[in-house]
């Protein structure tokens, strides 16, 4: 790979051990993707936490030696600098304010609060959340970023202009004491072009419907880069981000574009670089049938034992919204209602009423994490029902329940009720 | 020698053992079980079994962006492939060989996952950017 002296210099340990392992890192990564060199990038997203049964051994020997490990790849054991650039922590193991209700091993809540202290003195932001671009961090079009987080990644490329792949734990690690990535796929702007043209044959307005076209997106393009021609009614933010989350999880889905919506694509033409389709795709009634009955097909049992709410996290307006639905009602006796938003929007929460409105319905506002994530849900639950299609897609794999998909309101009254029963709204 | 594949180098090193092949991407985080090296993912065709110790010959990585993570932990847990043979080149799956520390190769001039059978002796030399299947598997019929 081409290095420029400072990169040089730094592989060459210049600044200390712990930058030249994370370019050791860079340099091993970047031959393997076959990247001619490596970029510089000023925002980073990654996971420093030790909130995982599997880490906790490792973070007792200290965590210099964990972050060695598990951040940079390095057999050798270096002290961890401060950050060398805008740095945030994503979602972690379980809402650490809450572990004690929560029955987290109090030893374990106890290490990852210690964790939480040691990265955050060394410039990684503690927002705890997959959704960093609703509390702040929000790169500029064109920036050059080293995310994790698949419904983070999507979000970024397509929503914002930012330019990032899909990083991992050792990958951010490194490039949060370097500012450096391997210049490779999705920062490359001839790379950022629409494959996969897609026909939207009926109105897509609301969050169900944009977690439908999602969902079956996924699935017919994989990790393509799909372009939406015939979206009438200009999506919100929220639509966008269950939108990028479901076809994150169903497909690979780490870019798209919406013609005259997101910023790279002012008209159809550009959207795909003035190229040609390399396939056509139709979403009309029956694919959003099947999308449907991928995510609910199998299930019978109408009784829940959860409602889960806010995966991405839930925004500040999705909060409000939520206790605006609770006012005056009460969740079922032996069912739970859980809505997760990032820990930064559960303060606001609190401070604007919304927070108490939902604990007086019987409700729990949780941060950090989510039950696909944490594996934590009220004992014996069996049944959840949630308005999140990457939550359905991946809850029954990971922890063996049923996971219903439907509407925030279907959710709420199932929550009050203890019955879901909602179904396929008509496509009107 | 039966079939020579040749491609480039991802992680450097020089291997030869059983190849365990599959037609399918594999997922890190949520389909695999790190300390067994066993493939969990409901559905998926390899589910079961462990790759710990056999050339892994796959299409590429899915899923979630703590696939490097998970194949990371399976190798601190002795549970890490022989070896990576795959097709499709992504963030996830170069980042994930470089953490597991295995010999890699890809970008091959033939399709490995169907060139290559479970059960097939092996070498991979990535320094070389080749694979060699030494002999087929005997207990495996052939299909032209």
């Amino acid at each position: 790979m081409i290095l420029t002296d400072t990169e040089r210099a730094m592989a060459d340990g210049a600044q200390g051990p712990a930058v030249a392992r994370a370019m050791d890192l860079l340099l091993r990564y970047g031959r393997a993707l076959g990247a001619e060199r490596l970029v510089e990038c000023g925002n980073v997203a990654g996971t420093w936490s030790v909130s995982n049964p599997i880490l906790r051994d490792h973070a007792a020997r200290g965590f210099d030696a964990a972050f060695s490990e598990f951040n940079l790849d390095s057999d050798e054991v270096v002290a961890v600098p401060h950050a060398a650039t805008h740095a945030c922590q994503l979602i972690t193991g379980f809402d650490l304010a809450q572990a004690e209700r929560l029955g987290v091993d109090p030893k374990l809540a106890g290490l990852q609060a210690e964790a939480e202290a040691f990265f955050g003195g060394r410039g990684i932001t503690q927002h705890a959340t997959c959704t960093p671009y609703q509390v702040g961090v929000v790169p500029v079009m064109g920036e050059h970023c080293a995310w994790m987080e698949s419904s983070a990644v999507v979000y970024c490329n397509s929503v914002l202009g930012a330019r990032t792949n899909t990083e991992g734990r050792e990958s951010t690690g490194a490039a949060s004491l370097t500012r450096r990535i391997p210049y490779w796929g999705y920062h490359l702007p001839e790379n950022r072009g629409g494959t996969d043209h897609i026909e939207v044959a009926g109105p897509v307005a609301g969050m169900t419907e944009w977690g439908l076209l999602g969902y079956w997106l996924g699935e017919a393009v994989e990790d393509e880069i799909p372009v939406l021609d015939g979206i009438a009614a200009r999506p919100v933010m929220e639509e966008l981000k269950h939108f990028g989350a479901a076809a994150a999880s169903s497909g690979g889905v780490e870019m798209y574009h919406i013609p005259g919506v997101t910023p790279e694509a002012p008209d159809l033409d550009a959207a795909f670089l003035g190229r040609a389709p390399r396939r056509r795709h139709r979403y009309g009634a029956a694919e959003r049938r099947a999308a449907w009955a991928a995510l609910n097909g199998a299930n019978t049992e109408r009784a829940v034992d959860l409602i889960m709410l806010g995966c991405p996290h839930a925004s500040a307006a999705q909060v409000s919204r939520i206790g605006a639905l609770l006012e005056g009602r009460r969740v079922a006796a032996g069912t739970a209602l859980w809505i997760f938003t990032p820990r930064a929007l559960a303060a606001v929460a609190e401070r604007g009423g919304e927070a108490a409105t939902i604990r007086r319905a019987g409700g729990q506002l949780l941060s950090d994490t989510c039950p696909a994530i944490s594996r934590i849900m009220p004992k014996g639950t069996r049944v959840v029902a949630t308005d999140s299609a990457k939550q359905a897609h991946y809850l029954p794999a990971i922890t063996g329940v049923t996971c219903w998909f439907g509407d925030l309101d279907d959710c709420v009254r199932a929550a009050v009720t203890g019955r879901f029963e909602g179904g396929l709204p008509a496509w009107s | 020698m039966v079939v020579t594949l040749r491609g480039r180098c991802v992680v450097p090193g020089r291997v030869e053992g059983e190849a365990l092949v599959t037609g399918q991407t594999i997922s890190g985080w949520g389909g695999m079980n790190p300390v067994e090296g066993r493939i969990t993912e409901r559905r998926h065709e390899l589910r079961g079994q462990s790759f710990a110790g056999k050339v892994l010959v796959f299409p590429g990585a899915k899923g979630s962006s703590a696939w490097s993570h998970y194949f990371h932990l399976a190798r601190l847990s002795g549970a890490a492939p022989l070896a990576m043979v795959f097709a499709r080149m992504t963030t996830k799956v170069a980042l994930g060989a470089v953490v597991t520390r295995c010999p890699a190769v890809t970008g091959f001039d033939a399709d490995p996952t169907t060139s290559i059978r479970t059960g097939d002796w092996v070498v991979v030399d990535a320094d070389a950017g080749i694979v060699e299947v030494l002999r087929r598997n005997p207990e495996r019929e052939e299909h032209p």
